[in-house]
């Protein structure tokens, strides 16, 4: 019976990744001591993260701490996406399309979303970053991408 | 006098036009972001690099530094106005601050606030000149094995500060070091942890690394906690402190300045230690103990000083050693590379210009807050009440294009938008994020000076303890490490970050 969620999943995490690091590590040379190859370094780190998480596991069953609390898997999902879709999206069809979806799928994340001021900050935000990013500082990204016969 | 001719230098350096103006940006936008709740200068400064990256060395810096330490100023505002600490250093501010305003204090609290951090900031910049070179020179000498035990030493800091559990801070920074080891190794060029995927064969960006921890990642904790939050500004009146007052925050100021100096030098802490210790130690020491906590002009100014005189003399390590001692400053030692400065004691000789146009324009900064604070304190009592559902679209987007500016690739984005969840579940968990971004940044720089001290040592480990320098900054890592588990010093720890 686990007492401290926080301890055991952030154990769990620490053993993945310090495992995963040795794992990969064991394809590079290790070296010497005095000439250490690629491998030394992270090879040193994994152990070590796997033996923290290790002892985080073990706490977390003698030890008790407060509950996780809720995630909030909405707001994590739809950041993510927004993101995601503005990368897929901004060269490809552009920065008209790619920047209202970015703002319209982030704002939708708020609990107090309203179509009618999320079109607005979209359109206002879209012009705002046209003109300085694009016209001002250069940065190349289409307006209109090849997507949309730019 | 030397002190004065380099003061000189930087003067000429920072008096320039544009470099004037963009100390003024700097402290503006810092201001700005230190008033609008859950927009932290980490996040901020990660957003501007890219834009920065079009000026002179000199002028990106100072403006990068202009928003650290003008963040430090609107954070107080909003204590005290609102009692919303707008960032993290000016949480104690809230405690007498907003007292102050409710009994309609509001101006000489301000005032308190202004004050004391000017006078701080002056004292730091002549800390700064005067420690500044003879601490470079000490740091000339160092080897390979010093400078991985004063990384020991920065990060075990940076650990020992962190809220939560010490056992998954330390886990933190071990994985922000392999992090930071992604890419082609440098001695062999062997690609690690690339997974053939060509675009991480430089490496991860750090400012890819901070936008998504600190900005992606901030923006969904607060929309966990939204509507939480309810502004009711208080008025502002009595705008200047009275005799009476000027005379209790003599001493405060003065206290306040020392600690927030002495503490701001350590790594990992910067300016939030130095308020916290300077709040506590005024309230043991002070004649007006009993109106602690219901608005006493020192519970003002002790901390306001501290904090600023910490964001000020954090730059020390930074510019003297080339060791970062937060994630700002972390940010800051990026942006030195990305215009080609390697950090580190050689800066001050051979760029004493920027050197020392930098801590003038800190000097100058302060100068302008003071002034701005007073006519502008309408606009920054405006954006207070911006509700966040409408300022954090905006933040989405600037992370967005600004990761995508950097390289103009795409890869990048996807890659912060990972970044985001795993700042999210890591403070979830209870693994404050902050460290990771200082060892990311000091793991391929760890390993390099590893291997050059092994190297010349011949395999023998005990380089580290046999050379006094190293040995000291060692003891001084494991005494940090020790100081948490004895129980009076933990508990003051729990207790800080509580409040």
């Amino acid at each position: 019976m686990k007492h401290n969620p926080k301890d055991f999943w952030t154990g769990l995490l620490y053993i993945f990744f310090g495992v995963s690091a040795l794992t990969i590590a064991r394809d590079y040379s290790m070296g010497t001591a005095s000439r250490m190859g690629p491998a030394y370094f992270p090879t040193i780190l994994g152990a070590l993260l796997a033996v923290i998480g290790a002892i985080a596991v073990i706490r977390s069953f003698i030890t008790s701490g407060t509950p996780l609390g809720g995630f909030a898997w909405k707001a994590m999902a739809l950041v993510t996406v927004a993101v995601v879709a503005f990368g897929f999206l901004v060269r490809e069809a552009g920065l008209a399309i790619a920047l209202p979806l970015l703002v319209i799928i982030g704002a939708y994340a708020s609990a107090r979303f309203k179509w009618r001021t999320a079109l607005i900050t979209a359109l206002g935000l879209t012009i705002f970053c046209a003109v300085v990013f694009i016209m001002g500082l250069g940065i190349p990204m289409p307006i209109i991408g090849p997507w949309l016969g730019g | 006098m030397e002190l004065l001719d380099h003061l000189l230098l930087g003067f000429q350096t920072a008096a320039s036009f544009s470099n004037l103006f963009y100390c003024f940006i700097g402290v503006f936008l810092g201001t700005a972001i230190g008033v609008l709740p859950g927009l932290g200068p980490t996040a901020t400064i990660a957003m501007l690099l890219p834009v920065t990256f079009v000026l002179p060395p000199v002028t990106a810096l100072i403006m990068l530094a202009g928003i650290y330490y003008g963040s430090q100023y609107g954070g107080s505002t909003t204590s005290i106005l609102v009692n919303l600490p707008g960032e993290a250093a000016s949480v104690v501010t809230t405690l007498d601050g907003h007292q102050m305003a409710k009994q309609g204090r509001a101006g000489a609290a301000l005032a308190a606030s202004a004050l004391g951090s000017f006078f701080a900031g002056t004292v730091a910049t002549f800390l700064i000149a005067a420690f500044g070179p003879p601490l470079a020179a000490v740091a000339l000498e160092f080897g390979p094995a010093e400078f991985f035990s004063l990384m020991v030493l920065g990060l075990v800091a940076s650990v020992v500060l962190a809220q939560g559990s010490l056992l998954h801070a330390i886990g933190v920074v071990v994985l922000g070091l392999l992090l930071g080891l992604i890419g082609a190794d440098v001695n062999s060029g062997a690609q690690r942890f690339t997974f053939g995927i060509y675009e991480l064969a430089d490496g991860i960006g750090f400012v890819t690394v901070a936008m998504g921890m600190f900005g992606l990642g901030e923006i969904i904790r607060n929309l966990e906690n939204e509507g939480e939050r309810s502004v009711m500004v208080t008025k502002i009146s009595g705008l200047w402190p009275t005799r009476e007052d000027f005379k209790r925050m003599i001493a405060p100021v003065l206290r306040g300045t020392g600690i927030g100096s002495i503490l701001g030098i350590l790594p990992g802490s910067g300016s939030i230690l130095g308020s916290f210790a300077a709040y506590a130690i005024e309230k043991k020491v002070s004649k007006n103990r009993a109106e602690f906590g219901k608005g006493a002009i020192e519970g003002v100014a002790a901390p306001e000083s501290a904090n600023n005189a910490g964001a000020q003399t954090s730059f020390i390590p930074l510019l003297t050693l080339g060791i970062p001692s937060n994630p700002v400053s972390a940010l800051m030692v990026g942006a030195m590379i990305v215009h080609g400065i390697q950090p580190g004691p050689s800066v001050i000789n051979e760029q004493p210009a920027l050197f020392w146009g930098m801590i003038v324009s800190m000097w100058i900064g302060n100068l302008f807050l003071v002034v701005l604070n007073y006519p502008l304190i309408g606009i920054w009592v405006r954006m207070i009440m911006i509700p966040y559902h409408l300022l954090f679209p905006g933040i989405l987007v600037f992370c967005a294009i600004g990761v995508f500016s950097l390289k103009n690739a795409t890869f990048d984005v996807y890659l912060m938008a990972l970044f985001g969840i795993v700042g999210y579940v890591f403070s979830k968990l209870g693994a404050e994020p902050a460290p990771m971004l200082l060892a990311f940044i000091l793991g391929p720089l760890m390993e390099e000076y590893l291997r050059r001290a092994m190297l010349l040592s011949r395999g023998n480990p005990w380089v580290f303890v046999q050379r006094p320098i190293s040995a000291t900054l060692l003891v001084f890592a494991v005494l940090a490490m020790l100081s948490v588990l004895i129980p009076a010093f933990s508990k003051t720890r729990e207790k800080a970050f509580k409040e």
